[in-house]
């Protein structure tokens, strides 16, 4: 004891807590600052020729003009000399200038006379010879990003999210007339939807940030964000359970009940939000025909969500207004998505944005799970299996309509 | 000598300073268009529409590199514009039997070049330059170039022509006897004799060989016949091409190695004089190449070995290391583009344009009606 006091005392025993804490930081600063004014000691100059890693952010076409937002993402600056579309050099400017810094960007704006629905393939010759390639399948004028855009990607927003939700939510009086022995059933295909979103959200987040700059995480960005909404649900859970405990116990049935489905519209809203992203940043490339057939596809694929929303309020006793703010919840972030995705998409925040999705729903999952337990408190038995099988097959064959 | 007496009689002929004055007033658009596009940079993003709103069309006439930046020749050592009419002829003395000895010395160098407006290319030399010099010779006359590899990388010179086994260049043949594979550091001089007559080319033979060639290591070989050719304006356009990012596919082509550099500074020749192009090409990666010329017609003298022509024609194909004499005549003023009829090759690079007559003494009318406006004022060598 007297020992260990005393070795405790001997190594810096006399400086307060705060300077203790603060002297390896300065060490480290003066150990980096002496590197790098030294020119890295030992480590002799780097090999090689320099390395070039540019992504394409976007593309934008206009009439005889295609635009090009690229991100330098490799350790070296990058100088564009020329571009060519189709194997022909074409005249441009930079916007921001042809020399892109580490991890800085640029926009291109090249004189191109292209024809609608012919496809592209671009390269951009850098200083150093190298190429960067963009491609654009299909060629269609984007859409200019004026007001009447904004609210036709609101209209978007409301038809694939707002509308379907609150429709899916109409089915709460017919919920209400089936026995209690089908709520285990109905978390079950609840669960199933949510399963199936997360998977669904999952793999278009991994498959945007293929192509986003590895420089800000690149795939990590799924998971990161995921992690993120996961860990922050189930925080902001704790904070409200232990609220709602202290509050008061009677009504507590009505509450979880009201509080699991505002769990699962805020796990919905989360992923319609990176759906709505996906939508407008399509529609915005020119990706998307935005035809009738696609939006009645997502309406009636995002229906099933609205049954999810309600399927734990079958005991409850909730109010319009509730409703109507539940239906918001879950499905107006398809909107702010539509706008984001059409004005300034970027993959990388497109693949955060759908990784918090995939958080968001996992932890509602968890979260709802224990409510289909039946009477012997098992999770999985034949009820809740067929419950979350229907709901996979549910969201798979809807989301047949809009495999685009 | 082809003949053009089909061609009409020109029109624009003797234009006056009265003239050029009274067709101003009515020429003020077209002036003013000139004028801007002669202004330099600013004035040229200006007039092709740069930032402005426009249909695509009218404003891209034909493919070309960004404007606001040229190639820095003085840099790279060499301008296409001059080594088009640089014939190398060596120097020569008589031997005591009479017979003519010509010799050259050729230097290997890796050196940068500048082969697009700000796209550099780390290129494998003769004498700092590519393509190489262009020796000639006379037929008949013994020949001796001796060749020193400077380079990091092992060489040869390996000539088409007629000789003996030790000078072909060939790695693996004739290192005994200091020939064969040249090492860095090392020389040897080949020596053989100038034949046949005709139009030939010299290249490094060392493997990988699509390597050694792509890198710039290549140059014409001319042969004169004894008798001579008739009195021409004679150039040399070694077609070539450059993988700048060594994926085995070209991103630039040209005409001796600048791309567009005719489209910038067109090749001033005059109306209605000979003209001889000792064509030759060296691309590497793609199997054809080919040299169509606008408004005209010329007689093809393939690889150059017979004085008769089989080919009255615009077009010509050749595969690597095929090459062919053009003679031909402009019959008319203006501007008259050439480019490989691979399309592809043309909008990367390989067009230029043939300036005949001078535009400076017309009006302004005149003279856009004939003369494109995108090179204008980027200069000519003068």
């Amino acid at each position: 004891m007297e020992a260990g006091a005393r070795a405790e005392r001997g190594f810096g025993g006399g400086l307060p807590a705060w300077a203790l804490g603060l002297i390896p930081l300065g060490l480290i600063v003066v150990a980096i600052g002496g590197f790098a004014l030294l020119g890295g000691p030992g480590l002799g100059e780097r090999t090689g020729p320099p390395l070039e890693e540019v992504a394409v952010e976007r593309t934008v076409l206009r009439p005889g003009e295609i635009e090009l937002t690229l991100r330098n993402d490799g350790p070296d600056p990058v100088e564009v000399a020329q571009v060519a579309v189709n194997d022909a050099y074409a005249p441009f400017v930079a916007d921001g200038g042809r020399e892109i810094g580490r991890l800085g960007s640029t926009t291109l704006r090249v004189e191109y006379p292209w024809i609608e629905g012919e496809a592209y393939e671009i390269f951009v010759l850098t200083s150093a010879g190298g190429t960067v390639e963009a491609s654009i399948p299909v060629a269609a004028e984007s859409p200019e990003n004026d007001v009447s855009f904004y609210a036709l990607m609101a209209l978007l927003g409301i038809y694939v999210g707002v509308i379907p939700v609150s429709l899916g939510m109409l089915w709460l009086p017919f919920l209400r007339r089936l026995g209690p022995q089908w709520m285990g059933g109905l978390i079950a295909f609840t669960v199933g939807l949510l399963a199936f979103l997360a998977i669904d959200a999952g793999l278009e987040g991994l498959e945007l940030a293929a192509e986003a700059p590895a420089a800000f995480g690149g795939t990590g960005l799924v998971f990161v964000g995921g992690l993120v909404a996961y860990l922050l649900l189930a925080g902001v859970d704790a904070y409200l359970g232990q609220r709602s405990r202290a509050a008061a116990g009677p009504g507590a049935g009505a509450t979880g009940a009201a509080y699991l489905a505002l769990l699962v519209a805020i796990g919905i809203g989360l992923h319609n939000l990176g759906e709505g992203l996906a939508i407008g940043s399509a529609y915005a490339s020119g990706a998307l025909a935005l035809g009738a057939f696609l939006v009645v596809g997502f309406a009636i694929h995002n229906t099933t969500e609205g049954l999810a929303i309600v399927a734990p309020l079958r005991d409850a006793r909730p109010s319009p207004g509730r409703l109507v703010g539940l239906g918001l919840i879950a499905g107006a972030p398809a909107i702010l998505g539509a706008w984001i995705g059409a004005a300034a998409f970027d993959p990388s925040l497109g693949a955060l944005l759908f990784g918090v999705g995939v958080g968001a729903i996992a932890r509602v999952i968890v979260q709802i799970a224990p409510t289909m337990r039946d009477s012997q408190e098992r999770l999985l038995y034949p009820v809740s299996v067929a419950g979350i099988l229907a709901g996979i097959a549910v969201m798979y064959l809807t989301g047949l309509l809009v495999s685009a | 000598m082809s003949n053009f007496s089909f061609v009409p009689e020109q029109t624009d002929k003797g234009i006056s300073r009265r003239s050029l004055l009274g067709g101003a007033a009515l020429a003020a658009p077209a002036v003013a268009g000139l004028a801007l596009s002669r202004g330099g940079e600013t004035a040229v993003a200006g007039t092709n529409g740069h930032g402005a709103k426009h249909a695509g069309h009218s404003e891209f006439p034909h493919a070309t590199f960004a404007a606001g930046r040229t190639v820095d020749h003085k840099s790279n050592g060499f301008h296409p514009t001059e080594l088009l009419r640089d014939f190398d002829y060596g120097k020569t003395r008589r031997l005591a039997s009479g017979r003519v000895l010509r010799e050259w010395e050729i230097v290997a160098h890796d050196r940068e070049i500048e082969v697009a407006p700000g796209v550099t290319y780390e290129a494998w030399t003769y004498n700092g330059r590519v393509p190489g010099p262009t020796l000639r010779a006379q037929e008949g006359e013994l020949l001796r170039v001796r060749f020193v590899n400077a380079s990091e990388h092992p060489h040869t010179m390996h000539f088409h022509g007629l000789h003996s086994a030790l000078m072909d260049g060939m790695p693996g043949i004739g290192e005994n006897r200091g020939g064969g594979q040249i090492e860095p550091g090392e020389d040897f001089t080949y020596e053989f004799d100038a034949s046949p007559f005709g139009l030939h080319l010299y290249h490094c033979h060392v493997a990988p060989l699509a390597a050694h060639i792509a890198r710039g290591l290549y140059g014409a070989f001319v042969i004169d016949p004894k008798a001579g050719r008739p009195e021409a304006d004679e150039m040399v356009m070694v077609m070539n091409g450059f993988d700048t990012n060594f994926d085995l596919a070209n991103e630039v082509y040209a005409v001796n190695t600048v791309g567009f550099h005719y489209v910038d500074e067109p090749i001033r020749v005059a109306r209605r004089s000979p003209v001889r192009i000792y064509l030759v090409n060296v691309l590497e990666y793609d199997p054809v190449n080919s040299f169509h010329i606008h408004g005209n017609f010329f007689n093809y003298f393939p690889t150059g070995t017979s004085l008769q022509p089989t080919e009255f024609t615009d077009t010509v194909i050749q595969g690597q290391a095929q090459r062919g004499i053009l003679e031909l005549e402009f019959p008319y003023d203006g501007d008259y583009m050439f480019h490989a009829h691979v399309s592809e090759f043309a909008e990367l690079g390989w067009s230029g344009f043939f300036r005949v007559g001078d535009p400076s003494r017309m009006t302004a009318a005149a003279a856009a009606s004939m003369y494109c406006d995108l090179p204008w004022g980027k200069g000519s060598p003068a």
